[in-house]
């Protein structure tokens, strides 16, 4: 279950920063799908992780940018003065989705609870249809527009006229910098979870550096026959859940601890769910930039969400348009070219793999723990997510 | 189907299309260069695949004529002859438009049925040799491919179409009173199965892509694209072409089958349809079908049938022959004129020769949440208009709120829409008790109950809250407007607005100026209706207008002649069996009983004699037993939720019977009494024109059509006199006036086009 995964995340930060469980003021988790049992799965986790039952958690959703909502609630709690101490995260368990009961077979369920007399409730039951027995699936769809991420992603890199080859080529990159990083022990951030009944999970296990002949082989995932997204230039969908300690500076220091990093600023944005979904960080940087003062010059680690290749390529291509800027995101000019040699070089959600609603810490920690290793000030995370929604965040690397 | 859907069609078809301007032709060649340009259709080479381009200058479409066919013809021999080009690309540059069909000039440029089958096989011809094409061709298709469009992609060897809401397929001819007379007849069959080429080819309907793709008329679809670096239409035009290239080079290669597989379903019929004896049974179906629903006035779906029948049980060469040769008897048939200038008509009709109105209207409102109201409020809201809906009581608010919720998800159960689009349009409706919010409405249109009183009451309490711009419009059927606008403190921005029920399925709007009405504030009003997919025609104020105006004596002397003795279900298939959509009984109930006998009571006083015939008595006895038609179950025939059966009313006959007439046998034969009818309605209307009520004959024709269901193929009240002979219908007024009176009297304007008949109302 879904507080399962959550709970051994707590269980791993309390390990690594033996904070004490009381000091903490409040938890907030973020998650896309939800399990109807834990609904504020948040809750269910901090008290089966042991916090204390005076401690208060609320979950929160905004698809894939669900962790972040919940760090970024984090920092209006402490900004206004509402908490000192704040442990913020998100999970998902996409191995275990609730499937629903259709509509009609819910409805006849509910009147049956409510009929009284055996007649009324075999009147109810003769009701029943075969067909009422068939289930309802969670898509990863839109909505709004009733189309799926991958459809969506395929246009995109359509639009912005993204081959195939390219794809492939970024997907095969994400994937080798991120066997590297795990290699060089870089990927410090990952606490070792036990499978109930079955081995420990230590690593990242989606990480498949591939040729691009092999990749090439794929038949289009979405748009067939002759689309470009495919497996192996999207991010997988996989289990997985992750916290973070957040704290005002002087509660930090107070309590003798030496910070990672700064959340400096932040922005959302949102855009039209069809043909700009996956868009997001386009809208997102020039924002969080210009609020936080900076230049794209200023940032030392850029750290994006990779849904899709395509998407990856798309937004690229859309931040270095100046038709693009000028018509879509009012501005007068493009809001530049990324420079490469800084962008996701540990690997990404393509080769690390997307659990929805905990992604978005891992964006963070990956931008700190950069910065602290590369060496550098500020780091840049964005993030695209369904519903045409994006984000955006400053991170600053704690002076040493 | 087909006669009835003559009309609910003809708003989108578009087969036949005349090119906006000639003087195109010398421009291009000014810079000729080594490159040889064409001025119509290109071609440029990707690899080995050759991408031919069409694109008609100064126009918004592509329409095949003689021009343009020849050009292509060129340019497809030059592709043949190459040896470097192993395939084509077939592509139209104009976002929305891949060939909106032939040219009609074409056909109008015809004297005789010889030389209209010559444009046939002239077509027939160069689409035999795209079809014989060793070089497989694929037509990428955006757009609207209609007519003459879809026949020669249907030649290619491939389809791929964009997926979007313009890209629509069919064959729309029959509309016009013709058929696919480029070896449509013979190829869409094989392509789709003979049921779904007859539902096609017989009603011209519109095929969206994804179910062309479904149907097996396309191959591939591509999805519609968002912004890039360049506008969206102009890459998804680019992206169609870069998959159709992919797939004219597998095609070439051969790793790509043009066949595709076919479903449980298809493969069953496309088995039946082999068995002789299941072809003959679906031959004999459809035309009794046909025959059912056209009564035989529209020679055009009888032809059809017979082209593909020849085609498939004597071979092509009988099928093309028999098309071609049946496309030119069509050609010249008296319906296909008519059927053409309702299509030229209604072209006129959608446009505001009224000018761009100062404001424009983003916030209407709309006072009474009745039938009309709510019709009124979801054809706004659909489009986009931001709309209050106001009534007086919670209870019909709320009928009206869900009326107008009925129309949009029937759009979704249809599939038109989505269950989000619908939620979102139906966010624009706000419906209210109050005058909250109508100081910022541009427009204000009253559907209230017609009474001058009320209309009055309301007139007085909008003005008080609305700015000074804002246009009143009434929704009424016969209130002249001078009189409402009588108490308007800015009567210059006081129009009619008639609408007609069902106001979502019907097209037509009759918009009534008063001699205050400024130009501006027509302008708006046309404009809202042209946003709301309307069809309209201006016309003068004056008791009943046009429409109203011309129905009243026909409804006169429909009451005379049940009053003669002729029972209901008798005069209904009389005047359908002429051409009317639906009988005039029938037609009675629909419109309501109490509504006719206030027209006819109203219009009887400011027309006098004219007007007479039946006894209104008639009506008001029916009212005064509750009989009011359809919507209280009631009038001539007897209505039940839920069964289409209707029976006639049999407390009837005690009120025919204390209003027995005599019946005059020399003018009560079958013929005469259709004649009768029709008659009192073209007089009334010609006499309109004359008055200077209507504008244009254009306007009086369309109006008649697509308001009150005058026989489509008879073109209208202007184009019967033009097509039957003007003095022929005097003779017929004539000799109804000696048995009837003044009734009958021909208006002067017919008499001058009896006396002369060289003169004609369509030149």
């Amino acid at each position: 279950m879904p507080h399962d995964l959550a709970r051994a995340a707590l269980l791993g930060l309390l390990h690594r920063t033996n904070i004490p469980k009381e000091v903490v003021d409040y938890i907030t988790f973020g998650t896309v799908i939800q399990e109807v049992k834990t609904s504020n799965v948040a809750r269910e986790a901090a008290l089966g992780a042991g916090f204390s039952d005076k401690t208060p958690a609320h979950t929160v959703t905004m698809a894939c940018i669900s962790s972040n909502q919940a760090m970024t609630t984090a920092v209006g709690l402490i900004a206004s003065g509402q908490s000192d101490v704040v442990v913020a995260g998100g999970v998902e368990l996409m191995s275990d989705v609730p499937i629903r009961h259709s509509r009609k077979m819910r409805k006849m369920m509910l009147d049956l609870n409510r009929a009284k007399t055996l007649g009324q409730r075999l009147s109810l039951l003769s009701k029943f249809r075969p067909n009422f027995l068939s289930p309802e699936l969670p898509a990863v769809a839109e909505f709004s527009t009733s189309e799926t991420m991958g459809h969506s992603a395929d246009r995109l890199a359509a639009a912005f006229a993204i081959s195939r080859l390219e794809q492939d080529e970024y997907a095969l990159r994400s994937h080798s910098l991120a066997k590297k990083a795990q290699d060089e022990g870089l990927l410090s951030d990952v606490v070792p979870f036990k499978v109930p009944g079955k081995d420990t999970v230590s690593k990242d296990n989606g990480i498949r550096p591939s040729s691009l002949e092999q990749m090439a082989k794929l038949k289009p995932a979405f748009i067939k026959p002759y689309g470009t997204v495919t497996a192996a230039n999207s991010s997988f969908l996989t289990d997985g859940a992750s916290a973070m300690l957040i704290m005002s500076e002087d509660r930090a220091l107070a309590m003798g601890y030496k910070p990672k990093a700064y959340l400096r600023d932040f922005v959302y944005v949102s855009q039209d769910p069809k043909d700009q979904l996956l868009l997001g960080p386009t809208y997102a940087t020039p924002k969080v930039l210009e609020k936080a003062g900076l230049t794209m010059s200023d940032i030392d680690v850029f750290e994006f969400h990779e849904a899709f290749s395509g998407q990856i390529l798309a937004n690229f291509k859309a931040m270095d348009s100046d038709w693009f800027a000028q018509n879509y995101m009012g501005r007068k000019t493009k809001v530049g070219s990324l420079p490469l040699e800084k962008f996701n070089t540990w690997g990404g959600s393509l080769s690390l793999g997307h659990p929805f609603g905990a992604t978005g810490c891992r964006l963070v920690m990956a931008a700190a723990n950069r910065l602290r290793k590369e060496g550098g000030q500020y780091g840049l995370v964005a993030a695209c997510a369904a519903g045409g929604q994006g984000h955006g965040m400053i991170v600053e690397t704690y002076p040493k | 189907m087909v006669a009835s859907r003559a009309i609910g069609s003809l708003r989108r078809f578009s087969a036949f299309r005349i090119p906006r301007s000639r003087g195109y032709i010398c421009r291009n060649f000014t810079r000729s260069s080594a490159l040889l340009t064409r001025t119509h259709v290109n071609y440029g080479v990707k690899g080995d695949v050759a991408v031919v381009r069409l694109n008609s200058p100064n126009s918004k479409v592509n329409t095949l004529n003689k021009e343009v066919q020849s050009e292509f013809i060129e340019v497809m021999s030059e592709i043949w002859a190459n040896d470097q080009i192993r395939s084509a690309v077939l592509i139209s540059s104009k976002p929305g438009c891949f060939i909106a069909g032939a040219d009609i000039n074409m056909l109008a440029a015809c004297k005789t049925s010889q030389e209209a089958t010559r444009v046939s096989q002239e077509g027939q011809r160069i689409f035999e040799k795209l079809e014989k094409s060793t070089k497989p061709i694929v037509a990428a298709i955006s757009g609207s491919c209609l007519g003459g469009g879809l026949e020669l992609a249907i030649s290619c060897q491939y389809r791929i179409a964009t997926k979007d809401r313009k890209t629509v397929l069919g064959v729309p001819e029959v509309l016009l009173g013709i058929l696919p007379g480029a070896g449509g007849t013979q190829r869409l069959p094989k392509m789709v199965g003979i049921p779904a080429a007859f539902d096609m080819m017989l009603t011209g309907r519109n095929i969206h892509a994804d179910k062309a793709k479904k149907m097996g008329l396309v191959d591939q679809l591509v999805e519609p694209l968002g912004p890039g670096v360049k506008p969206p239409e102009e890459r998804t035009i680019e992206y169609l072409e870069e998959v159709a290239v992919t797939f004219a080079k597998g095609l070439a290669d051969k790793k790509i089958t043009p066949k595709r597989d076919k479903g449980l379903v298809e493969k069953l019929t496309s088995y039946a349809m082999k068995i002789p004896f299941v072809r003959q049974q679906v031959y004999k179906t459809v035309e009794e079908k046909v025959q059912k629903q056209t009564k035989g006035l529209y020679p055009a779906p009888l032809k059809i049938i017979d082209a593909v029948k020849t085609g498939i049980e004597q071979g092509n060469d009988a099928g093309y022959l028999a098309e071609s040769q049946k496309f030119g008897e069509l050609a010249m048939t008296k319906e296909s004129k008519a059927l053409i200038g309702l299509y030229h008509g209604q072209v006129l009709c959608k446009k505001n020769k009224f000018g761009t109105p100062q404001n424009e209207v983003k916030q209407l409102a709309i006072l009474g949440a009745g039938l009309m109201g709510a019709g009124i409020a979801q054809v706004s809201v659909d489009k986009g208009l931001k709309t209050l809906l106001k009534d007086a009581t919670v209870a019909g608010l709320g009928r009206g709120q869900q009326q107008v919720f009925k129309g949009l998800n029937d759009k979704v159960k249809k599939k038109a829409i989505t269950s989000f689009e619908r939620d979102s349009t139906f966010s624009k409706l706000i419906g209210q008790l109050d005058y909250k919010d109508f100081e910022k409405a541009d427009m204000v249109i009253e559907a209230v109950f017609e009474d001058l009183s009320i209309k009055h009451k309301v007139l007085k309490e909008v003005e008080a809250v609305t700015p000074d711009h804002c246009v009143f419009a009434s929704n009424t059927s016969a209130l002249p407007i001078k009189e409402i606008a009588a108490v308007s403190k800015r009567p210059e921005k006081v129009i009619g607005m008639h609408y007609f029920s069902p106001v979502d399925k019907m097209q037509l709007l009759e918009i009534i100026t008063t001699e205050k009405t400024t130009q501006d504030t027509t302008a708006s009003a046309v404009a809202v209706g042209l946003k709301q997919g309307k069809v309209i025609i201006v016309v003068k104020d004056g008791p009943g207008f046009y429409t109203t105006r011309c129905l009243a004596p026909m409804m006169s002397e429909v009451i005379r002649i049940l009053q003669e003795g002729v029972g209901p279900k008798k005069l209904d298939s009389l005047t359908t069996g002429f051409g009317f959509p639906v009988g005039a009984a029938t037609l009675a109930d629909e419109v309501g009983v109490d509504v006719a006998q206030h027209v006819a009571e109203d219009l009887g006083k400011a027309f006098g004699e004219r007007f007479g015939g039946g006894n209104v008595e008639l009506l008001k006895q029916m009212v005064a037993r509750g009989f009011l038609g359809r919507k209280s179950g009631k009038g001539f025939y007897i209505y039940q939720e839920g069964s289409k059966d209707k029976n006639l009313n049999s407390d009837m006959d005690g009120i025919f019977a204390s209003l027995k007439l005599p019946a005059k046998p020399e003018v009560s034969s079958d013929e005469d009494i259709q004649y009768r009818v029709v008659t009192r309605f073209v007089n009334e209307a010609v006499l309109c024109l004359q008055e200077g009520v209507l504008a244009t004959p254009e306007e009086g024709d369309i109006g008649a059509v697509f308001g009150l269901g005058f026989p489509p193929c008879l073109g209208g009240p202007f184009r019967f006199v033009d097509l039957y002979g003007a003095q022929k219908i005097v003779d017929r007024l004539r000799k109804y006036e000696a048995v009837y009176g003044k009734q009958f009297a021909p208006c002067q304007l017919l008499l001058d086009h009896a006396n002369s008949p060289s003169k004609k109302f369509h030149q």
